[in-house]
């Protein structure tokens, strides 16, 4: 027997714990649906009887719909300027030689391993000395942050998927860089450009320490979730209420991760 | 200056990546209506002398001149040129169309107009009625004539071909060659092709520059490049050559006499060269230019004894190895009519005879090989 095919066989113990380890990652979020469909305000078993009672209670408070919206202008906003930012990263790594690249990306990348905590505090520190009143806007300035090395990372695979000497056709065909970008670039990287979109909006939309600190009197969602939770009569409605974010979030950044495999330029370059 | 009548002029271009020198003060003119090859192996500094004509890359040192103009300080989408890329650069995104009229954004055309041009272009191209074809439903030839149509839409004055063929299977490739060099001809539009074919060079071009080490070792046409190799480094890229370390011992007018290792005297025509009694020199002989036979014939200028150690009968030509006592190598042979054994007795191993013409050595300075 090849060690190939001995490499290729099913493992059984890896099996189990595969499953295991899905298993702990997603069960407690598969109860959150569960229970907001629970006819109970206290979310523990045994079930009591299936409502839609706290869908609807939810849908009729006027604070959420103020919080709702605070989170997807923030969410909008945040993800096309860090988007944006992204693409001129991500363009910048990806095609010029520049030097000391790798530091430059490093710093770019911090925000991903820096706790949210210490940014919000650092920022609400900064913001405040400057004698900026804390808003929706220096919310959306913290997210940004947080979104930019997610974007650049989703752009750079859009860049590097797609072969130079397609801008410089461009280019040789009498557009400067301005149209090569527009007519070329932008329409081959416009999938990994929609995924961005689409991944920077879920994380500021789910993004709650950083809102915590940098939010003045406006909740964003999940900040008005967490006030919620202060009520033990409020639970089920937090619980319809997650079980609705969970269900957009998981849909979008499927559809960012579908979107990002599909650059017309990936294929290009595979079939070279 | 580009005081004469060289309608793309290359002077003294240097470009150095880091330490790399990758163009080495390069000097070449080339006319107006001529396909011009550049010729080398991989990493001699074509590709990059190809891509300052674009505009891609801007030389250290040294101008290069576009119809009197220079086009240093012009960016790629201002020049006059038009690539091929290697890959074809095809916009995948666009359909065959489009990607041939995506140089015609700023002359502003009328859609019936920019239509025709294009339908023209892809004619030209033996495209015809391809315009509304994906581009990734095309084929390897296909999109050579693709990229081809979208550079010659622009009318330029100079075409760059960086290596158009090198994807493409041979029989492909013969036939594109043939049809590039009619459009070329068709068209007059001066080419400049990259190339690290030599037999490819030769088909297709006026002139050929030989490159090695980002240096233009020789500029000439096909036949002189073939025939009056100016370097071992130029004589040994282009075909088949044996080499022979020489001396003069004497020259007498138009003739030299050699003494080479192996062979004796050797007489060789001077065809120019200035060469002193006593120089050391390397003689060269193309193997299609010895006659082999079985036995000493008379009349030629210069003939040695050997021994045929192999034979390739290859249709319509044959190729031999014939071991001559003294020399490290065999000598290559060819030969149009000569079966290999059977009924003419030329087994491996059989004692033959190599004659030649003094006007068949080429002479060459020595270098370090």
């Amino acid at each position: 027997m090849s060690r190939a095919a001995a490499f290729y066989r099913p493992n059984r113990p890896l099996l189990v714990y595969a499953v295991l380890y899905l298993a702990f990652l997603y069960a407690p979020v598969a109860l959150l649906p569960v229970f907001s469909f629970n006819d109970s305000i206290y979310a523990a078993f045994p079930l009591q009887g299936f409502t839609t009672q706290w869908y609807a209670d939810m849908f009729a408070d006027e604070a959420m719909h103020g919080a709702l919206w605070n989170s997807v202008k923030v969410g909008a906003v945040a993800a096309v300027f860090a988007t944006i930012l992204g693409v001129f990263g991500a363009k910048a790594i990806t095609r010029f030689r520049i030097r000391g690249v790798k530091p430059v990306l490093g710093v770019i990348m911090l925000p991903l391993v820096i706790p949210p905590v210490i940014m919000g505090v650092a920022l609400l520190v900064l913001l405040s000395q400057s004698g900026v009143q804390l808003s929706l806007i220096t919310v959306t300035i913290g997210h940004i942050l947080i979104c930019v090395p997610f974007s650049i990372v989703t752009l750079m695979a859009s860049f590097e998927g797609f072969d130079k000497s397609m801008e410089e056709a461009a280019a040789d065909l009498g557009d400067n860089s301005w149209w090569a970008f527009w007519r070329v670039t932008f329409p081959m990287v416009f999938p990994g450009i929609l995924a961005s979109l689409l991944l920077c909006f879920t994380i500021s939309f789910d993004e709650f320490i950083m809102a915590f600190f940098l939010a003045g009197t406006e909740q964003t969602l999940p900040i008005f979730i967490y006030g919620q939770l202060r009520f033990p009569q409020r639970l089920p409605g937090v619980l319809a209420l997650g079980a609705m974010i969970l269900t957009a979030t998981f849909v979008i950044v499927f559809l960012a991760q579908w979107l990002r495999g599909r650059s017309p330029g990936v294929a290009q370059s595979g079939s070279e | 200056m580009a005081g004469d009548d060289s309608y793309l002029r290359i002077e003294r271009v240097t470009k150095r990546f880091g330490a790399v020198v990758a163009v080495d003060a390069v000097d070449i003119s080339i006319g107006a209506g001529e396909f011009f090859s550049l010729l080398g192996p991989s990493g001699c500094g074509k590709t990059t002398l190809l891509r300052m004509l674009a505009g891609f890359e801007t030389p250290d040192e040294g101008e290069v001149y576009i119809d009197g103009q220079p086009v240093s300080g012009q960016p790629p989408h201002l020049r006059p040129t038009n690539m091929v890329f290697q890959n074809y650069a095809i916009f995948p995104h666009l359909n065959v169309a489009r990607n041939v009229a995506y140089g015609l954004r700023k002359e502003k055309l009328p859609r019936q107009e920019e239509d025709r041009r294009v339908e023209e272009a892809l004619e030209m191209v033996k495209l015809g009625g391809y315009g509304d074809r994906r581009s990734n439903e095309l084929s390897g030839g296909q999109r050579q004539r693709v990229a081809l149509a979208r550079a010659l839409i622009r009318r330029p004055k100079v075409l760059l071909l960086d290596e158009p063929l090198g994807a493409l299977d041979k029989k492909l490739r013969e036939d594109m060659q043939i049809e590039l060099r009619q459009l070329q001809q068709s068209l007059g539009i001066t080419f400049v092709f990259v190339t690290h074919d030599q037999e490819e060079a030769m088909t297709l071009s006026d002139r050929i520059a030989v490159m090695a080490d980002g240096r233009a070792l020789q500029v000439a046409s096909p036949k002189e490049v073939y025939n009056r190799p100016t370097s071992i480094t130029v004589a040994d890229f282009i075909g088949q050559m044996n080499f022979f370390e020489a001396r003069v011992s004497e020259t007498a007018g138009e003739e030299a006499v050699l003494d080479a290792a192996g062979f004796g005297r050797m007489r060789a025509k001077l065809g120019g060269a200035a060469l002193q009694p006593g120089a050391s020199i390397v003689a060269a002989l193309r193997p299609e230019k010895l006659t082999l036979s079985p036995a000493r014939s008379d009349g030629a200028a210069n003939a040695v004894e050997g021994v045929l150690e192999a034979a390739a009968y290859l249709g319509d030509r044959s190729h031999f190895h014939v071991r001559v006592a003294g020399l490290e190598r065999p000598v290559a042979v060819a030969a149009q009519d000569w079966a290999v054994g059977g009924g003419d007795g030329l087994d491996e191993g059989a004692p033959v005879w190599l004659t030649w013409d003094n006007d068949s050595v080429i002479l060459l300075e020595s270098e370090r090989r």
